[in-house]
């Protein structure tokens, strides 16, 4: 019998039903809920007479909607999803992290924050990003609401079984580059379609190297370069950020469970459809100049001139994005001026996002020209961050230092941009009209979005982590 | 769900890759808990400009692909969010069938969800029923689920592949759950041995 995946062995823990012909029938651990794609399916089940199957494997928060600013939701539309949303946990027994609860925050945050997210779960939630869990050696997708109300009724899903990739990451990750820029570089070079179909597994040294929450960065983009999950093998890295967590198992259950997790690494011997790989070590900061996250360059790079692209429909998309961005090819990209900074969103607004953009910004002031955002991705990271004295170093630079939520990631709260406003964010999605009708985003590290804040266009950040800290 | 079986219809190119779900439905249009509505406002940032006129160079705009149930796209549409409002959109303003030589996983899975089909053929066949559309009158092609082909008019007829349960389904039109749901001892035998283990 040949080796199996890390992939292969969580997917055959949870198959229900398989039958020749016909989708696997997969058991899903853990359903995280917010209140976007949720309402339609919990009205679903109310027509159909039926009821959650597993509340107690069912965890809400509040994200999309919620306002950053203190104070009560103004928008009525946004006050109605977050008011069903109550109500439907409250109808149906599910725990809910709603706003104000202390336990609130980015779905995708606070999952791996309490502890919920474990090797080898199942895990689903109506949100694309839920590939972040992967990062724990789990299997977690986004689903759409027609699966989310199936998950609710049955707990389970009917699955196609993918096809296999192994990422490897081989080389060692330079000074002042961070797990935002190995995963904006592999993009750029597998192109936004180059895992549509697969379930990938990131692996090589360089993300053995990296923390839980650099691993989330990684896993948190898989969807955007088209494969629904991406998993990485658990270690001592994993088992040192869960031990001790609210839902993490305890006592003597801890130690079986780590003993379990351990064997789910892909074995030497396993077979995957594709194997790609991805060179860090030359690899220099990433930011991106059009419309998706595959039309990525290095900071010390210009925009690129769209006839240098093969193909037609390239071609064309390349001209359509630059004009969208206000750009012209050929222009470097240290000489964007950039009007709004947002570090916040799934990707990177955990306690070491934070501290990373801090650390750049420490002692000094943003460009006057600059509007900056700091939005912690949960509750607890906020709290995390004002006891490490975080808030003051963002606040005496200039930045506003806001309440968890999705914020200026997907504009569905206050927090958008204005027509032809230029943002450098943190987030994953630089579409057309993500953070606003108009607005134009370029995806960056955190620590790449801090130095263009304080210098009000973009600059490679390693010339600053290079110059001597002032005692 | 309705069941589905043929359609004859009237043709839309949208000639773009990577057509992303936020373009499909745009954010402001998903704090509604309806399911229902959303055709008007799909692909809306595209459709309208910020007063509200009719963008005249949007290919949808284009009177000659007016009442399409059909879409000609290009690679990996409906790629990013899992939003199924994309879905949803795309089917209230008239779609039944996206016609593409690649999908974004999630997009395509909530599309035949609510009883959309999605036809994945080779790129050069998009491109050739592309060219094949009448830009000045517009034209129709017909795609039978029950044979797998997409015809033009023709008559060069163009199969393609389809998941054999995905498309029980939706000739019968059934519903998910449901079927799931007879499969209930299974569910709770594998709950049982998941607790015992």
């Amino acid at each position: 019998m040949t080796g199996r995946s890390l992939f292969e062995k969580v997917w055959d823990l949870h198959v229900v039903r398989d039958e020749p012909g016909e989708p696997t029938l997969l058991y899903i651990d853990l359903h995280l809920v917010h209140e976007v794609t949720s309402p339609q399916a919990f009205e679903g089940l109310r027509l159909a007479g039926r009821d959650v199957r597993r509340p107690d494997l069912t965890v809400a928060t509040m994200d999309h909607n919620v306002p950053t600013l203190p104070g009560p939701v103004t928008d009525p539309m946004a006050k109605a999803q977050l008011d069903a949303l109550r109500a439907n946990c409250e109808a149906f027994g599910v725990e809910l992290h709603g706003t104000g609860s202390g336990s609130e925050g980015i779905v995708h945050v606070i999952g791996p924050e309490l502890g919920l997210t474990q090797p080898g779960k199942t895990i689903v939630c109506g949100d694309s990003h839920t590939s972040t869990h992967g990062a724990f050696g789990a299997l977690a997708f986004g689903i759409g609401t027609s699966e989310v109300e199936h998950v609710l009724a049955t707990q389970t899903l009917n699955q196609q079984r993918p096809k296999t990739m192994l990422l490897e990451f081989q080389g060692d990750l330079p000074p002042g580059l961070t797990a935002k820029d190995m995963i904006l570089g592999a993009i750029g070079q597998v192109g936004v379609d180059g895992g549509v179909g697969y379930v990938v597994e990131y692996a090589g040294e360089a993300i053995q190297a990296l923390s839980m929450e650099q691993r989330m960065t990684i896993c948190n983009m898989t969807i955007e370069w088209g494969a629904r999950a991406g998993l990485i093998a658990p270690d001592e890295t994993t088992f040192a950020y869960l031990e001790g967590r609210p839902h993490a198992p305890q006592a003597d259950d801890w130690s079986r469970a780590v003993t379990e997790w351990r064997q789910l690494a892909s074995d030497p011997d396993a077979t995957y459809d594709t194997h790609v790989v991805v060179d860090v070590t030359g690899l220099a900061p990433q930011v991106t100049w059009g419309t998706n996250p595959g039309m990525v360059v290095p900071v010390t790079s210009a925009v690129p001139d769209p006839n240098s692209f093969s193909g037609g429909d390239d071609r064309d998309a390349a001209e359509r994005a630059i004009t969208y961005m206000g750009l012209r090819a050929g222009q470097p990209i240290e000489e964007i001026a950039v009007d709004r900074v947002f570090i916040g969103s799934c990707t990177n607004s955990r306690i070491e996002d934070l501290r990373a953009a801090a650390e750049i910004v420490r002692g000094k002031t943003i460009d006057p020209r600059v509007t900056a955002l700091v939005v912690p991705g949960s509750a607890q990271v906020r709290r995390q961050a004002e006891s490490e004295g975080l808030d003051q170093i963002f606040l005496d630079a200039g930045f506003e230092w806001r309440l968890a939520g999705c914020s200026m990631c997907l504009g569905m709260n206050p927090d958008v941009l204005a027509p032809g406003e230029r943002c450098a964010s943190t987030s994953n999605r630089n579409f057309e009209g993500r953070q606003g009708r108009g607005g134009r985003t370029h995806l960056v590290s955190p620590q790449m979005a801090a130095a263009a804040a304080l210098h009000g266009h973009f600059v490679d950040v390693r010339a600053l982590t290079a110059e001597p800290v002032a005692s | 769900m309705k069941a589905f079986s043929e359609v004859s219809a009237r043709v839309a190119v949208l000639d773009r890759p990577d057509v992303d779900t936020d373009q499909i439905i745009p954010k402001q249009f998903l704090k509604r808990i309806e399911r229902t509505g959303y055709g008007q406002y799909a692909f809306f940032d595209w459709r309208f400009d910020e007063d509200g006129n009719e963008r005249p160079g949007f290919e949808l705009n284009q009177p000659q692909f007016a009442g399409a149930r059909i879409l000609l796209a290009g690679r990996n549409f409906g790629c990013g969010s899992s939003r199924e409002h994309a879905a949803w959109a795309l089917q209230d303003a008239g779609f039944d069938v996206v016609i593409a030589p690649s999908f974004g996983d999630i997009f395509r899975s909530n599309a035949a969800k609510v009883g959309m089909v999605i036809v994945q053929l080779p790129e050069d066949q998009v491109k050739e029923l592309m060219e094949s559309v009448d830009l000045d009158r517009g034209s129709d092609l017909t795609v039978d689920l029950e044979a797998l082909t997409v015809t033009t008019l023709e008559g060069k007829v163009f199969p393609f592949a389809f998941d054999a349960s995905t498309q029980y389904r939706l000739l019968n039109g059934l519903d998910d759950i449901d079927l799931t749901l007879t499969h209930e001892t299974e569910i709770t035998a594998y709950e049982t041995s998941r607790a015992t283990r």
